[in-house]
Order: C-alpha cells, then sequence, then structure tokens
C-alpha cells in the first residue's frame, strides 16, 4: 500500500518483519530461515511503498499484483502482510500448524491477499506473465503492475525460461520481476549446484531490460520499482543482490540455514541481534 | 422419442465419422460467442487441436505459446486469476503428459478454472507411434482434487462438453481423439457434466464406455445380442465426478461389469468404475484397455483392431466373461 512512511522508517519496519520471521519459524519448529530474512526489505518496499492494495480489501479490483514464485520464502510475506494489517500478529504462531491459513507454501484460497498457490519452484513468472498479459492486451488496463518475487536457485527450472521468452516475445511492460540474488540453494552455493552466470546476459538475450541493485538498500528497491514502470517497452526484471540470513550474523551467507528453522536459543540471540540491530542499538526502544 | 438420442442407422458401414477435436474446435468457437471472458491458448499445434477455429473468431483472444507445454498451463492460470476462462490445448502426451505438475498446483490445488484439452490421446493417432500415443493421461488427470474429467464420445458430444466445461467454474480435461470415429449421438441428445447415460438395455451384463470406445461397446452388444445375450450399455463422457447413481442401477441389475477406454487399463477408467464398485457394490469387472504395455506405429483401425479395442473383439472377451464369472449376488 502506497504510504509515507521515510527510509528509516521503513527500515524499521523491515527490522521488525525479521524479528517477526524468527518467531514464527521457531513456534513452527520446520521451514526456512535464510530467504525470508534476506527478502524482508523486498516486502517491506512492496507492502508499504510500491504495491498499490488495500489490506482490508483484499480482492479490491485495481490493486496492482504480486506473486511468489519461490513459495518456501512465504514467512516473509505473512509476516508483513500481518504488519500491513491483512490479518493479526497473532495468527502468525500458527504458520505451519494444523488448521492455519499461514500454510507452509503459499495457497491462495485459504488467505485472502494471495494471488496464487506455490512452492514447487518457476511457476510464478509464468503467471504473472499471464496475468499481465491479459491487462495489456485483453483489459486495456494501462495502471496495473504485476510484480514476481523469484529466487535464484529457481532460475534451474526450465519453466522460468520459457516464461521469460513468452514475456519477452509478447513485450509484457507491466510486469516487474525481482530475483533474489543470495547466491545460495539447497545443495550449496548457486555457481558451484548450476552456474546461473552471466546473469544479466541471461535476462537481457530474452529481450527484458535489467537492473541490478542492492537488496537491503530500500531507497534502490523503491527507485527501481519506479524505473520498471517507467519502461514501457518490454518487461524489467530487478536482479537484487542480497545477503541470506540478512540481519542474523551466525545465519548471513551460511546456505545451511536455507532450509531450517532456528531452535529456541538460536531464535533468542537472533531476536538480540535484530533488537539491536547487532549491536548498534545500545538503548531499548519500542519492539519485541 | 428416448430422452438420450442416437441416430437411428447405428450399425451402418456408412455411419458418418468425424474427430471428436473437430467438435471441440466448434464448441470453442460456440462458447467464445457467447462469452467474451474466454481465451484460448497453444502450444504450437493450433489446426491439429482445432483451436484455429477459435482464433480465426477471436484473434486478440488467442495467445500463441510455442512448444513449452509447462508455460501453456501455467500463463493459463495467471489469466484465470485475471478473469478469463483460458482453454489449453497440445497433444495429451505433453499436456497434460509433460506439465503434471504445474497443473496440480497452479490449477488443480489453486482451483482456477483452466481447461486441459489433450488431443491426439490413445492408440487410434496411429503412425505417429508410442510416444504420441497418450494412455495415462486419464489416470494422471482423475486422481488431482477438484479436476473434472471428461472423454467424449464422439464429435457431437465433444462439441457440447467444451460449451459445458467453460461455465463449470472448475480446472477441467477435456480428452479428443485424432482419428475420426462414427458420430452416433444427436444434435438433441444431451450433456451434462457427471452424468452417464443408458444407450442400450440389457440385463446380462452392463458395459460401461468412456470416450469413443462407447460406440465400440455398442457394436459388442448388437454382436451378443445376436448371440442371445441381451447387454446394458452405458456411456460415461464423465470420468470425475461418475455418475454414480445411473451406474450402480445399471449394475446392480445386471450384477457384473466390463469398461471400456482406449487408454491403460489400470488406473484410468475402468479403475475408477472398480474402484466404485469394490467401495459400493462389489461386482466382477472386467476391465477393457491397453494391458500394461505401450501402443506402436500403425493405422489407427489397425490398432485398434490388434489391440482388441473393436466391438467385435470386445465381444469375444465379454463373451468369455459371462461365462466364467458369476454375477455378484450369486456369491
Amino acid at each position: 500500500m502506497r504510504t509515507n512512511l521515510t527510509i528509516p522508517q521503513l527500515e524499521e519496519k523491515a527490522n521488525d518483519i525479521r524479528k517477526s520471521i524468527i518467531r514464527m519459524l521457531e513456534a513452527a519448529g520446520s521451514g526456512h530461515s535464510a530467504g525470508p530474512l534476506g527478502l524482508a526489505d523486498l516486502f517491506t518496499a512492496l507492502y508499504f511503498n510500491i504495491l498499490s492494495i488495500k489490506p482490508d480489501e483484499p480482492e479490491w479490483p485495481d490493486r496492482d499484483i504480486l506473486y511468489l514464485s519461490n513459495g518456501h520464502t512465504v514467512p516473509v510475506q505473512y509476516a508483513t502482510m500481518a504488519e500491513a494489517g491483512y490479518f493479526p500478529k497473532e495468527e502468525l504462531l500458527t504458520l505451519r500448524k494444523l488448521g492455519s491459513r499461514l500454510q507452509g507454501h503459499p495457497e491462495r484460497e485459504k488467505l485472502p491477499g494471495l494471488e496464487s498457490t506455490s512452492g514447487p519452484l518457476g511457476s510464478g513468472l509464468s503467471q504473472a506473465a499471464g496475468y499481465a498479459y491479459s491487462m495489456q492486451y485483453m483489459d486495456d488496463i494501462k495502471h496495473r503492475f504485476v510484480y514476481v518475487v523469484m529466487g535464484d536457485g529457481e532460475l534451474n527450472e526450465g519453466n522460468i525460461w520459457e516464461a521469460a521468452m513468452f514475456a519477452g516475445k509478447y513485450k509484457l511492460s507491466q510486469l516487474i520481476g525481482f530475483i533474489d540474488r543470495n547466491n545460495i540453494q539447497i545443495d550449496g552455493s548457486t555457481e558451484a549446484v548450476m552456474p546461473l552466470e552471466n546473469l544479466k546476459a541471461k535476462w537481457e538475450a530474452f529481450g527484458w531490460e535489467v537492473l541490478e541493485i542492492d537488496g537491503h538498500n530500500l531507497e534502490s528497491i523503491i527507485d527501481a520499482a519506479s524505473m520498471g514502470r517507467a519502461i514501457t517497452n518490454k518487461p524489467v526484471v530487478v536482479i537484487m543482490h542480497t545477503i541470506p540470513g540478512k540481519g542474523v550474523d551466525f545465519m548471513e551467507y551460511d546456505y545451511k540455514w536455507h532450509g531450517m528453522p532456528p531452535n529456541h536459543e538460536q531464535a533468542a540471540l537472533a531476536l538480540e541481534k535484530l533488537r539491536t540491530l547487532d549491536g548498534k542499538i545500545t538503548h531499548e526502544g519500542a519492539g519485541v | 422419442m428416448s430422452d438420450y438420442p442416437l441416430i437411428n442407422d447405428l450399425y451402418s458401414k456408412d455411419i458418418t465419422q468425424e474427430p471428436t477435436r473437430a467438435g471441440f474446435g466448434r464448441g470453442l468457437r460456440a462458447a467464445g460467442e457467447s462469452d467474451e471472458r474466454i481465451v484460448a491458448l497453444c502450444a504450437d499445434l493450433t489446426e491439429s487441436t482445432q483451436m484455429h477455429l477459435f482464433r480465426e473468431a477471436f484473434p486478440a483472444r488467442f495467445i500463441e505459446i510455442g512448444v513449452a507445454e509447462q508455460n501453456l498451463v501455467t500463463v493459463a492460470a495467471g489469466l484465470a486469476r485475471a478473469g478469463k476462462i483460458p482453454f489449453t490445448s497440445s497433444y495429451a502426451a505433453f499436456s497434460p503428459g509433460r506439465n503434471w505438475e504445474q497443473i496440480r498446483t497452479t490449477a488443480a490445488l489453486n482451483n482456477q478454472p483452466v481447461k486441459i484439452v489433450g488431443s491426439h490421446a490413445g492408440i487410434s493417432v496411429g503412425p505417429d507411434g508410442a510416444t504420441h500415443q497418450m494412455l495415462e493421461d486419464i489416470a494422471l488427470m482423475r486422481v488431482l482434487p477438484n479436476m473434472i474429467v471428461v472423454a467424449p464420445g464422439d464429435s457431437l458430444e465433444a462439441e457440447r462438453a467444451t460449451q459445458a466445461i467453460a461455465g463449470n467454474g472448475k480446472p477441467s480435461y477435456l480428452r479428443l481423439a485424432r482419428d475420426k470415429t462414427p458420430v452416433f449421438t444427436t444434435p438433441d441428445t444431451p450433456f451434462e457434466i457427471g452424468k452417464a447415460y443408458v444407450l442400450r438395455e440389457g440385463k446380462e451384463v452392463t458395459l460401461l464406455g468412456t470416450g469413443t470406445m462407447t460406440y465400440q461397446l455398442l457394436v459388442a452388444a448388437e454382436v451378443l445380442s445376436a448371440q442371445g445375450i441381451e447387454a446394458e450399455v452405458l456411456h460415461v463422457p464423465t470420468i470425475k465426478p461418475l455418475d454414480e447413481e445411473t451406474i450402480l442401477r445399471s449394475v446392480k441389475k445386471t450384477g457384473r461389469a466390463v469398461t471400456a477406454e482406449e487408454a491403460q487399463a489400470a488406473g484410468g477408467f475402468g479403475g475408477a468404475i472398480a474402484e466404485l464398485l469394490s467401495d459400493k457394490l462389489p461386482t466382477p469387472v472386467k476391465r477393457i484397455g491397453m494391458n500394461d504395455r505401450f501402443g506402436e506405429s500403425g493405422a489407427p483401425t489397425e490398432l485398434l483392431d490388434h489391440f482388441g479395442l473393436t466391438g467385435e473383439k470386445m465381444a469375444v472377451v465379454i463373451q468369455k466373461f459371462i461365462t466364467n464369472v458369476p454375477r455378484y449376488h450369486q456369491w
């Protein structure tokens, strides 16, 4: 939703969202840590600045559309949605529990505000492209945009490149992709598992405009989205360089945290790091 | 007039023949005329799947996807989220053959009204051989929650079925054939999703057919009648959900069931009937189809005969079944 929050205020939100992620994952006892923490800045920017959405009216017909393709990072989306007012924050602790609307991987029919069901990798870009095609060629809608978040490991999937070819052919200019370039996947570093570089050249070859930014710089993220909307002759993809596990030093850059939740002690330590911004804040403010 | 009219000269050698995919092409165009939300996507087989009729009528509502079946159904899922009713077409071997997981997640679990049209199903694809003769699609699709599965019996029914699934609001699979087959229904014959129809009454055995195999069962019933065996023939174009009431009523009367499909006999339509009967009315069932093997190249009629999927060949199997297997209530 469009808010007037300043960059420092947004940074504070992102930190709160990271705390929620840690608490959710600890309570769930399973799930992915690194990706959601690394995406907290992007999701803060999306839900509190970039997206035209109404949390109290999830199916608002005039809304922007957000697809999460790498569905395993959904804790960050849930935490951000709760922060934005889609549902009460207490519900976050039901993540992955029987009867919860917060499924381990996102299910559209369970939770209003989700645009699709995802988890099996590689299918989000196609769906976003289908929606963007509908806007651009069938419905004469010019003021709405379709955003899609992808992981870098998921770019191994052929389905992604089928969609990239499709969006390039039809010059889907209302389609804006974000790639979480954190260089890790389950079996190790992306370049060891299945090299992606030269990633920029790959997307350009498929007819996309490519922007590269620091994925933890909220101003850069917001600027990239504005640029993406302003480019009207092709789809845009933003390669966001991020730190997996961002904000919790013992999780950062360590691929073992890709698919692991913190235990109680680790969560307490992580919350301490987040509460003090890793020692940068020495007095207690509002927060946990 | 019966409430399920069939053509008059059912067993004539000059019976009109047309592929079911031709009916789909007309049905999709007609559906497109009555509902502008309907859009069509094809993976580089637009004329083969007869989607060109829709493309010519509504060029702005047709999307060429290229040879990319995973993208085909997932782009469609996005279009469905945007309020469209997307029909996707390819050969059944590729869709749902290649993109089953995308169908499972983005259409079925996501519960979007994506229509998967699998043409060139069955061995009657002919000379292209086993790679293109899809035999496992019924099994693949009928196990998906939310999914509707329809295999029309002839081209006129394919036309009606296409229009019916266009309006059902559910993810749906439509199974079509390449080769021409007898048109045994009339323009006045009804079609409703989830209904089975009694085409011929009898009391010795219930013959249940889906897709174009229903006509072959009618031929088999005619052969059996000449031998003094009166078979009841049911046409079951909707494989999921099954019309349990009609099927159970007939089998309760006859005490024996034979199924026929141009697909693997395991896991498909015969499997669905066997599941139903074992749950609700344990009955001896003979499943006719492909028996755990792939097809091969050949002319469609040669192949159907070779694999025992003609009415004449089926009659022999059914006669043997009736002779050797008791009815359920004689146990």
